[in-house]
């Protein structure tokens, strides 16, 4: 009951949680943001400010700002490529793939035999889909990846956009405050 | 420029560029952080608060705040699933209806529908998943992720 009770998450503290619940959705834009938050969650500005200092260094806040939708910034094409890659070598090639600056996303996910047999995700934004193509030709030559399987997944319509919700089991049937727009290129 | 003029209607000015690119990381963690950020950039502090306003009104950034760790405050999967042309729609809005549900997309492959879940904990996400291929008798294809190689530093926008 209560806040978000599970076994594998690893943010445990009860502050912490709420104060992740209460930021995911984005910092409301008002002058003392974090005064804000605090008074919803009966703490100080000073507490939420060193808790979100703390997850941040600790990593469990890979970054902390302005997250943009890139298709309404122009950036209209948008490719997950996916690659069949040796199990022994997918750790250094993802690592190299994911240091490269038109990747925005760079994940190793287990195949599923018979249906699906790529392991290695990235994601390429691009305002073309030429430009695209060209960063991933240009992304295999630099990274030596000639000889690897892969598919090009363009993006066609695209659904729902929205940040992650880490919602609670009362919540979660909700409708979602989120924008869902549909968008076909 | 005319007061009603949309951020839309028109290029986005320097100070919309520099609040759209540079603090992609690293907002400042003060009392006032557009006070912080007016001091950086050359602006005041209402202009840079009614700026990102504006630039979140219009849906050119989705919010301001943290970007979690995959896996790390909760469970996340990547599922795909192939749908009949006929029925993607209907299936989407189905995928839709889930507040665990956060990016949805058509891609051009067999497998056309694609969409990130994200819950409290793998039991809840696992049961979404089951939910979605109940509903549909379709089969949804789990792909966890194993391993993060990106470092996510944010997106370097190119201006045209």
């Amino acid at each position: 009951m209560g806040m978000i009770g599970n076994t594998e998450s690893l943010v445990s503290d009860p502050l912490d949680r709420e104060l992740v619940q209460a930021v995911q959705g984005g910092l409301p834009l008002v002058v003392n943001p974090y005064a804000a938050i605090a008074e919803q969650l009966g703490t100080s500005e000073t507490e939420v400010i060193r808790r979100l200092e703390r997850l941040l260094e600790i990593g469990d806040i890979r970054r902390f700002g302005v997250v943009v939708r890139h298709r309404e910034l122009g950036y209209r094409a948008n490719a997950m490529v996916v690659w069949d890659v040796n199990d022994k070598r997918v750790s250094k090639i993802g690592r190299l793939i994911g240091r490269q600056s038109c990747v925005t996303l760079c994940y190793r996910r287990p195949r599923r035999p018979g249906r699906w047999r790529y392991n290695l995700f990235c994601m390429i934004h691009g305002r073309s889909r030429e430009g695209v193509l060209n960063n991933l030709q240009a992304l295999i030559k630099k990274c030596g990846l000639e000889t690897i399987e892969h598919e090009v997944l363009f993006s066609r319509r695209r659904f729902k956009q929205c940040g992650a919700r880490y919602v609670t089991e009362k919540e979660s049937r909700d409708p979602v405050p989120c924008q869902t727009s549909l968008t076909v290129e | 420029m005319a007061q009603k003029e949309s951020i839309l209607d028109r290029p986005l000015n320097e100070l919309e560029r520099r609040l759209l690119n540079d603090f992609q990381e690293g907002f400042p963690l003060t009392s006032r952080p557009f006070h912080t950020i007016a001091e950086r950039v050359g602006c005041t502090e209402d202009e840079a608060m009614c700026t990102l306003q504006q630039l979140q009104s219009h849906q050119l950034i989705s919010r301001v705040g943290p970007v979690f760790r995959p896996n790390r405050v909760g469970a996340s999967t990547l599922a795909a699933m192939e749908v009949p042309l006929d029925r993607l729609q209907a299936v989407a809005d189905i995928v839709n209806g889930y507040g665990e549900v956060n990016h949805n997309y058509e891609r051009e492959h067999r497998l056309n529908l694609w969409f990130v879940v994200t819950a409290a904990n793998r039991d809840m996400l696992e049961s979404v998943l089951q939910e979605i291929e109940h509903i549909t008798g379709l089969e949804v294809i789990d792909l966890p992720m194993i391993e993060d190689f990106h470092i996510n530093l944010g997106f370097p926008l190119q201006w045209v």
